[in-house]
């Protein structure tokens, strides 16, 4: 008995706090994430933003919460019940279900698994589910509607995402995403022969078109503007979540939210060197990881904000020709021609697994 | 290894109800829905034997694509599920035929593994291979030993694509397309004339 709780006992419960540990602070990141993205969007058109609840609005994310907790759930009497209420659940619980392989420092993480990035993309392939099964479980014509453009629109851009992590896996030779952070250590810098300046190591500079590529796509596929098509107010009143309100609604918006959290630290990981620090001198290095990597995915979050403050939105068939047309054709060239350099150069990588 | 058979339980039976619901289910959506609850647990049993890259493929490929499409198109059809359900009876010698002979390929071929399992050991690879990435075995052999099997799928699939696009492309006649390189590369002297109206006259 005593094998039995030192074998799995332990773990799980180690693992069990580490999961909340980590759930709490991403959450309270989250509520500042949205309170960050509001007040850039109002610096933006000169307004002011969120500013009554706690000393400059700081507090509004929490009021909100409560006011979403304690309004009256509207479910529809035609509706499919259990999907309708579903839906939501697998929205929150898939883009959390993502944040369990992600490395915030070195070592820090709950499960390091072999194939982190290829879990990442999975979990983040299915996230199309809670749109597509909210949209049909509402039985209302806009919704719906809603539905079948996300799905089109999230299973295009999933495939420029595919070519994209797979030149950056050919540069590291793993599927761990431990290693590919650990892999941005050494890089252009060295070859160019000024290793203190390690933010040249990075992934971003190399393969700057697929860096690119992979934030477009990255809006796209969580449905940001200007790629928010699923919930365009103008055509569609509110997409799939016409029908919600309360909790349900609060959840897809919480899940919105993780994910975009989820693409921002994935940015930083495959290009940005994750809690690696940018200059390999000493105050930098004194700087713990974690706050690196925060720092980082803040960037690209503002980048993220910026992109949703300034760029109008997206007309369908644009969105699509975009993925296909664009992206597709110019990430699988990439593909070709990193593979190409990384033979011809001898630069490929010799997988310690093999 | 009490914990492994018992999630191996959970999992294999959850697979085999989801799997019965996707028959029973009324509502073809709901029959899409738990076909994709199966395709999942299959995916935790392939984690269960160490095969974690497979379990991966198959929720990117299966579940996160090819499942979407299947919802897609069941959404939009309309059909009479009532209508279709009657005739169940008329088809039912078929069909258990068809699932007997699966059954019981499949009980020779396992049978067949117990019996005399050298028989075996010139074709199936270990699944798990100390310090090796599962990844890492599946490219050693997919690149060298099958590779022509593996372009020729390529080459398949190729042809059905180009099939499935020379099928379903139409160009009709009197649809406006839009051309973004033509409308890039307009500049105002091709598509603004200045006119000096007089006054007291129109153009």
């Amino acid at each position: 008995m005593s094998e039995l709780w030192f074998d799995y006992g332990l773990p799980l419960v180690i693992m069990l706090a580490q999961s909340v540990l980590l759930m709490v602070v991403l959450l309270l990141i989250i509520a500042y994430v949205l309170y960050a993205d509001r007040k850039i969007w109002a610096a933006v058109q000169i307004r002011r933003g969120p500013n009554v609840v706690g000393p400059w609005g700081l507090f509004q994310s929490f009021a909100d919460l409560l006011k979403f907790v304690l309004k009256e759930p509207v479910i529809p009497a035609t509706s499919d019940k259990f999907l309708f209420l579903f839906a939501p659940l697998i929205t929150v619980v898939l883009s959390l279900a993502g944040w369990v392989v992600i490395p915030v420092a070195e070592g820090w993480c709950i499960a390091d698994i072999n194939v982190g990035i290829l879990y990442v993309f999975a979990i983040s392939s299915l996230g199309v589910y809670g749109v597509i099964i909210g949209g049909w479980a509402s039985n209302s014509k806009y919704p719906f509607l809603s539905a079948l453009r996300s799905a089109a629109q999230m299973v295009s851009y999933e495939v420029s995402i595919g070519f994209v992590i797979v030149t950056v896996l050919l540069c590291v030779g793993s599927l761990n995403l431990s290693d590919i952070v650990m892999a941005q250590k050494t890089g252009l810098a060295d070859m160019l022969g000024v290793p203190w300046l390690t933010i040249l190591n990075w992934y971003w500079l190399p393969l700057f078109p697929m860096f690119v590529v992979f934030f477009v796509s990255a809006l796209a596929e969580t449905n940001r503007p200007p790629f928010d098509l699923a919930e365009a107010e103008s055509e569609l009143v509110a997409g799939f979540m016409v029908e919600y309100g309360s909790t349900p609604y609060m959840m897809f918006m919480l899940g919105e939210y993780v994910a975009i959290a989820l693409m921002c630290a994935l940015t930083t990981i495959l290009f940005m060197g994750g809690w690696l620090p940018p200059l390999d001198f000493a105050p930098f290095t004194w700087v713990p990881g974690v706050v690196w990597f925060f720092l980082k995915a803040s960037m690209v979050f503002f980048m993220f904000a910026m992109v949703k403050a300034m760029v109008p939105r997206y007309r369908y068939d644009q969105l699509m020709r975009l993925g296909w047309k664009v992206f597709l054709p110019l990430s699988l060239f990439m593909v070709f021609a990193v593979s190409a350099v990384l033979m011809a150069m001898g630069w490929a990588p010799t997988s310690g697994a093999l | 290894m009490v914990l492994q058979a018992l999630f191996f339980y959970l999992f294999a039976g959850i697979a085999v109800a989801s799997a019965f619901m996707v028959i029973a289910a009324r509502n073809p959506v709901h029959s899409v829905l738990f076909l994709i609850l199966c395709f999942i647990n299959a995916a935790a049993l392939f984690v269960l034997i160490g095969a974690e890259y497979l379990a991966m493929l198959l929720i990117v490929v299966y579940v996160g694509a090819v499942m979407v499409l299947f919802l897609f198109v069941v959404m939009m059809l309309d059909v009479d599920f009532a209508e279709m359900k009657r005739g169940v009876l008329q088809y039912l010698p078929i069909g258990g035929l068809v699932g007997f002979i699966l059954l019981a390929e499949l009980l020779m071929a396992i049978g067949g593994w117990v019996i005399m399992p050298e028989a075996y050991s010139g074709g199936a690879l270990p699944i798990v291979a100390e310090g090796k990435q599962n990844i890492a075995q599946i490219g050693a052999v997919l690149y060298t030993k099958y590779i022509f099997y593996f372009q020729a799928c390529g080459i398949i699939l190729l042809v059905a694509m180009i099939g499935a696009i020379v099928l379903t492309l139409r160009h009709k006649p009197n649809v406006k397309r839009q051309d973004i390189p033509t409308q890039v590369a307009r500049t105002p002297e091709t598509s603004i004339e200045v006119v000096s109206v007089e006054s007291g006259k129109g153009i």
